[in-house]
């Protein structure tokens, strides 16, 4: 059984399954794909100058939470960026002019 | 007081008129009044699906124009005493009916039926507006495929902000066999992406296929599908019924396969 997860993660279903999630995502927030591409891409230049991060696996999400104010939800952005290793002190780029 | 349920889909060719017509059939059979109505003017397929078609004389249009009394358009189905259908118009469109005709014609019936069933069209304009005009409650059907779910998705964000508060759904065409080998979606797949309530999961099944060509819905037979429907009736009801297991063992392959797994 085992094994047969291992193979399975690429099956077709499992396939349909992400993009079906990926997709809502971007249906219930209203925002295009492209779009939250252009927002990942732009947070990984930024964050890239500081430290060393792994894009492949950064997670960007535009989720629906209770408003504050316990009417209605609203809106928010939630990134997941993994960080390989801190920059600190060793090449930290010049400052943007 | 009867419940005004709406099936609905978004997409179209996921089964709504299949469903419409097997669980009205189910709640007939459950001896409950039942109503059909065909809310898709313009594209009329429930009377078919029910085999009732040589019997229209008036239609939905008709009623709500004033061209004839609701009495004379509902057509009743000899095989279950319970049940009427209402057919829709095949020669006007969706423009000639307004929500607030179509709740005024639901009011209308309400006291003489235990249960509504409204058949609604694909899509989310005028025809589906329409449809959830006058509705309590949704049945949403899809399949387990990328583009259903998604429709499905929409669907269920517009009967929430029109306060359709009971949302339950029904996985339509699901195939065990390929959700095994992981080439289909599974029904816990379905419920966790939508995060709506399961109604029930119905097979692809062949016999749908051969009921639709004779114009005899299946509810109640044999078949899988048709236990699986009689099922959904009775949870329609209120009944508590537990979930049908489609996993048939068929092939030679899969027994042995079954049998190994017992040990």
């Amino acid at each position: 059984m085992g094994l047969f997860d291992f193979f399975s993660r690429n099956k077709s279903g499992n396939v349909a399954k992400d993009r079906l999630k990926l997709l809502l995502v971007s249906d219930r927030a209203n925002c295009s794909p492209e779009i939250l591409e252009a927002i990942k891409n732009d947070i990984i230049k930024v964050i890239s100058r500081y430290m060393d991060v792994d894009s492949e696996a950064l997670d960007i999400q535009i989720t629906q939470t209770p408003s504050e104010e316990g009417h209605g939800s609203v809106p928010a952005l939630f990134a997941n960026i993994p960080i390989r290793d801190m920059k600190f002190g060793k090449n930290l780029p010049d400052q943007p002019g | 007081m009867s419940e005004v349920i709406v099936i609905t889909s978004g997409k179209g060719g996921v089964g709504k008129t299949t469903t419409s017509a097997n669980l009205g059939t189910g709640l007939a059979m459950l001896n409950k009044k039942v109503v059909l109505i065909d809310t898709d003017i313009g594209l009329r397929n429930l009377d078919v699906v029910m085999g009732l078609e040589n019997r229209i004389v008036y239609n939905l249009v008709d009623v709500i124009e004033g061209s004839c009394r609701l009495s004379q358009a509902l057509i009743k189905d000899k095989r279950y005493p319970a049940l009427q259908l209402l057919p829709s118009a095949q020669t006007r469109d969706k423009s000639s009916v307004s929500p607030e005709q179509m709740k005024k014609l639901i009011g209308s019936l309400k006291g003489d039926f235990d249960y509504i069933l409204l058949d609604c069209p694909a899509g989310i304009e005028q025809g589906f507006k329409n449809a959830i005009a006058g509705a309590d409650r949704a049945i949403v059907v899809t399949t387990p495929e990328v583009s259903a779910i998604r429709d499905a998705d929409r669907i269920i964000g517009l009967l929430e902000s029109n306060d359709i508060r009971q949302i339950d759904l029904i996985v339509n065409r699901i195939r065990m066999d390929m959700v095994k080998r992981g080439d289909m979606m599974s029904i816990e797949d379905v419920i966790d992406i939508l995060a709506v309530r399961l109604i029930g999961a119905v097979p692809d099944d062949e016999s749908i296929v051969i009921s639709s060509n004779q114009g005899e819905p299946l509810t109640g037979s044999d078949c899988l599908a048709g236990q699986a429907y009689m099922n959904i009736s009775r949870r329609i009801t209120g009944e508590d019924v537990p979930m049908l297991d489609l996993n048939i063992k068929s092939g030679f392959f899969s027994r042995l396969a079954g049998a190994f797994k017992k040990k």
